[in-house]
């Protein structure tokens, strides 16, 4: 965010992209309309809409299984990626023994694993499969994003702490925690987002378990050619991810608003 | 040059003895080299130097920041611990600042005694103190960002002197301030060490300041780093604007201009 959008009334700032939204809406709309595009093309916003009142409840359902896999991915990869940056931030050794393989699992595309994933949890457990996948897509940016975090301490304030003779886990806790926060908060904001592509990426791949979550609904809608439902499903896709956006964009708010650059307001 | 105060008087007991110290770095830079010094108890020593001459280095090694490459420094008041490390009771100031930004005022203040294990509750008198010694009592709660350069420095010095420290070093701390700020400083510091017993170690590259703060100069020539000259400031404290437009002030200044002159122009290695 520039500071021109910064200086902006947030009436206006939120007021613009909807009346534009609206606007785009509506011209969609019309144009389906004057055009007579079939709806298995491109189905008008209002058909759109229409089922997703009709479908909501098996929407709703697949919606919850999408979002459980996303959440538990995301806190998973979350303890894991701080847990092993932690780690390595205590040795060189140790850092250079486990990078190499987050490496490896974050360049290998999840699509291309799905398979041999799916293999060794047994077919008959395809949620495990998913989550599992969806945490390895989620996890690198909170791993690489508080490694660097955990380094990038101030020399001076390292010092400091070895002259008052602080211990290992006082310099963790009041020193390199605090200033990996902002680090590991960006780290959440790009995670989070993966999180829910890697759920949705995965069901794909490997099928959904024993519900259908919103990946699933896509492809089935598409088989059938219930092109409306298939919007409807992306569109709660959609505003699942900025959902959860905001979340993590209001954490870092709170969490950063008082003493770090990124979430400081200026006055001018 | 035969000035009566180029040999300083000693005041107290010898608190820090620096024996032959040398430091040469990985690269294979000597910064110091045949380093002798005592430091008195009291004493308010300034080391004085162009900028590499090594005066912050040698402030680091006397701080416990690093070991010399040959040579020691001896703490021949101060107990010893079971890892035969002398327990310095130093407060260190750096150049910047260096608070925490995640803490508010009180936070920085309290970190020394919350590293030394000490609870909120019961260290809040202390750092209440130490705060309001440097005049910052209505900034408790305010975070660093919200302070100017000279109360962030406040800041840093209450928080090296909450642990009652018998031994102050500081590393050019005002040097990043204005000249007004500086002045204000200079003058507190002074206020604060006048007759409190603990002595100061200050590193600065301003002839005035030194002049105006110390008991005594140590000035220090460069490649490699190595202690030209001590010089005595005998001028009687407490020091104050009359002190700064005195005389004495100025042969003072002169005198030690004069011997900077003399360690920018002459080769280090020479002594």
């Amino acid at each position: 965010m520039n500071d021109d959008q910064r200086a902006l009334p947030i009436g206006v700032r939120i007021g613009v992209p909807v009346v534009l939204g609206v606007l785009v809406i509506a011209l969609w709309e019309v144009l389906v309309w004057w055009l007579a595009v079939p709806k298995f093309v491109l189905p008008a916003p209002s058909l759109i809409f229409k089922s997703l009142t009709t479908d909501y409840p098996s929407l709703l359902l697949s919606l919850w299984i999408t979002l459980r896999i996303t959440l538990m991915a995301f806190f998973i990869a979350l303890g894991l990626g701080v847990a092993l940056a932690v780690l390595s931030a205590q040795s060189r050794l140790i850092e250079i023994s486990i990078f190499p393989y987050a490496v490896i699992l974050q360049v290998t595309p999840v699509v291309a694993i799905a398979p041999l994933i799916l293999i060794w949890v047994g077919l008959e457990h395809v949620d495990r499969a998913l989550l599992i996948l969806a945490t390895i897509v989620a996890f690198f940016p909170i791993l690489s994003n508080t490694t660097l975090g955990l380094k990038s301490v101030d020399h001076n304030l390292r010092d400091l702490f070895q002259l008052y003779g602080a211990t290992r886990w006082q310099r963790l806790r009041y020193l390199q925690l605090p200033a990996a926060l902002p680090y590991l908060l960006g780290g959440m904001k790009i995670s989070g987002g993966l999180a829910l592509i890697g759920a949705v990426v995965a069901e794909f791949v490997a099928g959904s378990g024993n519900g259908a979550g919103l990946a699933w609904r896509i492809v089935e809608s598409a088989n059938r050619l219930n092109i409306p439902r298939m919007f409807a499903a992306l569109l709660m896709l959609s505003v699942l991810g900025i959902f959860i956006f905001l979340l993590m964009a209001g954490l870092q708010n709170l969490l950063l608003r008082r003493w770090h650059e990124s979430a400081m307001q200026r006055e001018r | 040059m035969t000035a009566p105060m180029q040999t300083a008087p000693v005041a107290g007991r010898t608190l820090i003895e620096v024996r032959g110290v040398a430091k040469r770095y990985t690269g294979g830079t000597l910064a110091l080299d045949g380093i002798n010094l005592s430091i008195a108890e009291g004493e308010f020593l300034s080391l004085l130097g162009p900028s590499g001459c090594g005066k912050s280095t040698l402030l680091r090694l006397i701080a416990g920041l690093g070991q010399p490459s040959s040579g020691s420094i001896e703490w021949p008041r101060a107990t010893y611990d079971v890892a035969g490390e002398p327990e310095r009771g130093i407060g260190f100031v750096f150049q910047e600042p260096t608070l925490l930004p995640w803490g508010t005022v009180f936070d920085n203040v309290f970190l020394p005694l919350r590293l030394a294990g000490q609870r909120r509750r019961d260290a809040e008198g202390a750092v209440l103190d130490a705060i309001e010694k440097v005049g910052l009592a209505g900034f408790v709660k305010a975070y660093p960002r919200q302070l100017s350069g000279g109360m962030r420095m406040r800041v840093s010095i209450a928080r090296a002197l909450v642990k009652r420290p018998k031994v102050l070093l500081m590393d050019e701390p005002f040097a990043a301030l204005d000249e007004i700020t500086r002045m204000r400083l200079n003058d507190d510091l002074l206020e604060l060490w006048a007759g409190r017993g603990w002595t100061v170690l200050f590193v600065t590259h301003s002839v005035y300041e030194s002049v105006y703060l110390s008991s005594r100069i140590a000035l220090m020539g460069a490649r490699p780093g190595h202690i030209r000259e001590l010089i005595g400031v005998g001028a009687p404290y407490p020091r104050d604007e009359n002190f700064r437009i005195s005389a004495d002030y100025n042969e003072y200044c002169r005198i030690t201009s004069a011997a900077l002159r003399g360690a920018m122009a002459g080769k280090g290695g020479d002594l």
